[in-house]
């Protein structure tokens, strides 16, 4: 009995497995932005590379075509509920989810992003 | 409404007007206007997840996330077939109906003997001033026969409580708010106020992620409606490893967003425990449950 439960729950559990990470070249933005006690911004928004995404947000993709420069793109990331007071997204600079030079660093890993 | 309005003021105090405003409007935005009665605010609360999910009843609402995830829906009707929260309904039957050293019963506290009034609760108690849950009219029952009070979050006290769901079964939840009882609707005001307020360093409200954002993705996982969220405790949780109580999840849902938790049975959970089950009106009992 005891088995049955833990196998199906054990295949309940597998829809939410962690998020592994390509090998690739080391990327400290993109790490931020992955790692789910830093941006995890994957929690809300699909970013390429990223495994089972949530979809609260927009995917995150073309942003320099979305945002006039990084410093505005930089301003969302600091301070959401600036431009939108209802959103969803956690003020990451404002409330020191990151720091100063970890927003910058998920900037400059954005801003390249097709 | 008046404790709401002060905590209002202090959350606001010395940041700029400018900077004030938009969270001010969030609150008559994204929350049910602060003067509505709980039955307008009950009325509002269903309808917006009429309007996200029209397929569902209300009483399709007992099952929490599984009424609209149907993958992870399949997985959980095969458990529910063997159910893990078997022993804690026969633990709690045992406790239950062994007497106490004096004689008297739990029976003999409550009306119906105790059976089938899960859904009642929780209750404005006028001679106490506060609202009482199910777990703390469990423990006054004990205090009454000279017994020390059970723990909450798990162990014995869950083990009644799973018993005493589970002779409710079926029945809609009913909770009142006493017309002659203006302490009974602070605390659904506050309950609601803490509902809608956001917390913890991520800033989410309870609303953002199970009104604004329900039937969305979080990572994998699916928001669930917060209507019935009172309906199916305790529940046995994988997660856990056990059964566990409402107020635990309250907890670890604040953890999450980086928010203090408070303890079980704090006043201010027996209050959102109080608005939520309002809102939760006629969603039947489906407690103990299981979850992932
Ligand atoms: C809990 C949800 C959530 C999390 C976590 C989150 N966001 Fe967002 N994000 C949103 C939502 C919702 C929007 C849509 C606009 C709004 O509501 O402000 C958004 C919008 C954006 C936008 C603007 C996109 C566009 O095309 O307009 C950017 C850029 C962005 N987020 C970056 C990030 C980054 C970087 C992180 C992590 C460090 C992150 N977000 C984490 C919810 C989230
Ligand atoms: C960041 C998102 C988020 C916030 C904020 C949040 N929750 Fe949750 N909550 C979840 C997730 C994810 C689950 C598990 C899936 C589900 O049932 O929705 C959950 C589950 C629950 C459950 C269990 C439902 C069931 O059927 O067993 C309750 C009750 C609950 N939350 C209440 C609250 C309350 C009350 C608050 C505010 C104090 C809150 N949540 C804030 C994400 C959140």
């Amino acid at each position: 009995m005891k088995t049955i439960i833990t196998l199906v729950f054990l295949a309940l559990l597998s829809c939410t497995s962690t998020t592994k990470m390509p090998e690739q070249t080391f990327n400290p933005g993109k790490q931020i932005a992955f790692s789910r006690d830093k941006g995890n911004c994957l929690a809300c928004h699909a970013i390429k590379d990223g495994e089972s995404p949530g979809n609260i947000g927009p995917a995150l993709k073309n942003l320099s075509t979305r945002f006039k420069n990084k410093q505005q793109l930089r301003e969302q990331i600091w301070d959401a509920t600036q431009f939108n007071p209802e959103t969803s997204m956690p003020p990451f600079g404002k409330n020191k989810i990151l720091s100063e030079n970890e927003i910058d660093q998920v900037v400059d890993y954005l801003w390249g992003l097709k | 409404m008046i404790p709401y309005l002060k905590k209002l003021t202090q959350l606001i105090q010395g940041i700029p007007l400018w900077q004030k405003l938009p969270s001010l409007i969030i609150c008559f935005l994204i929350a049910l206007p602060l003067n509505a009665t709980p039955e307008q605010d009950q009325a509002a609360f269903r309808k917006h997840y009429q309007q996200r999910f029209p397929k569902l009843k209300l009483t399709d609402y007992a099952n929490g996330v599984y009424a609209i995830d149907e993958i992870a829906r399949q997985s959980w009707s095969a458990i529910e077939e063997f159910p893990p929260y078997e022993t804690a309904i026969e633990e709690g039957k045992k406790l239950f109906n062994t007497a106490f050293p004096n004689g008297k019963h739990y029976a003999d506290c409550f009306p119906h003997k105790g059976l089938g009034i899960s859904n009642e609760y929780p209750k404005w108690s006028k001679t106490q001033g506060k609202i009482v849950t199910l777990a703390r009219a469990i423990n006054d029952c004990r205090t009454k026969q000279q017994e020390s009070a059970l723990p909450y979050e798990k162990g014995n006290m869950v083990n009644l409580l799973a018993y005493l769901a589970y002779t409710s079964r079926g029945k809609a939840i009913n909770v009142n708010i006493p017309k002659d009882s203006p302490g009974a609707l602070s605390a659904y005001e506050q309950g609601k106020a803490f509902y809608y307020q956001r917390h913890g360093q991520l800033n989410f409200s309870c609303a953002t992620c199970h009104i604004q954002n329900a039937g969305k993705k979080l990572r994998s996982e699916i928001l669930s409606a917060s209507l019935g969220h009172t309906n199916n405790w305790p529940t046995y949780r994988l997660k856990w490893g056990e059964m566990g109580s409402l107020h635990r999840r309250f907890a670890e849902c604040l953890t999450q967003i980086k928010a203090k938790p408070f303890p079980e049975q704090s006043v201010e959970f027996r209050n959102l425990e109080y608005f939520l089950s309002y809102m939760g009106n006629g969603v039947p009992i489906s407690g103990p449950s299981t979850r992932k």
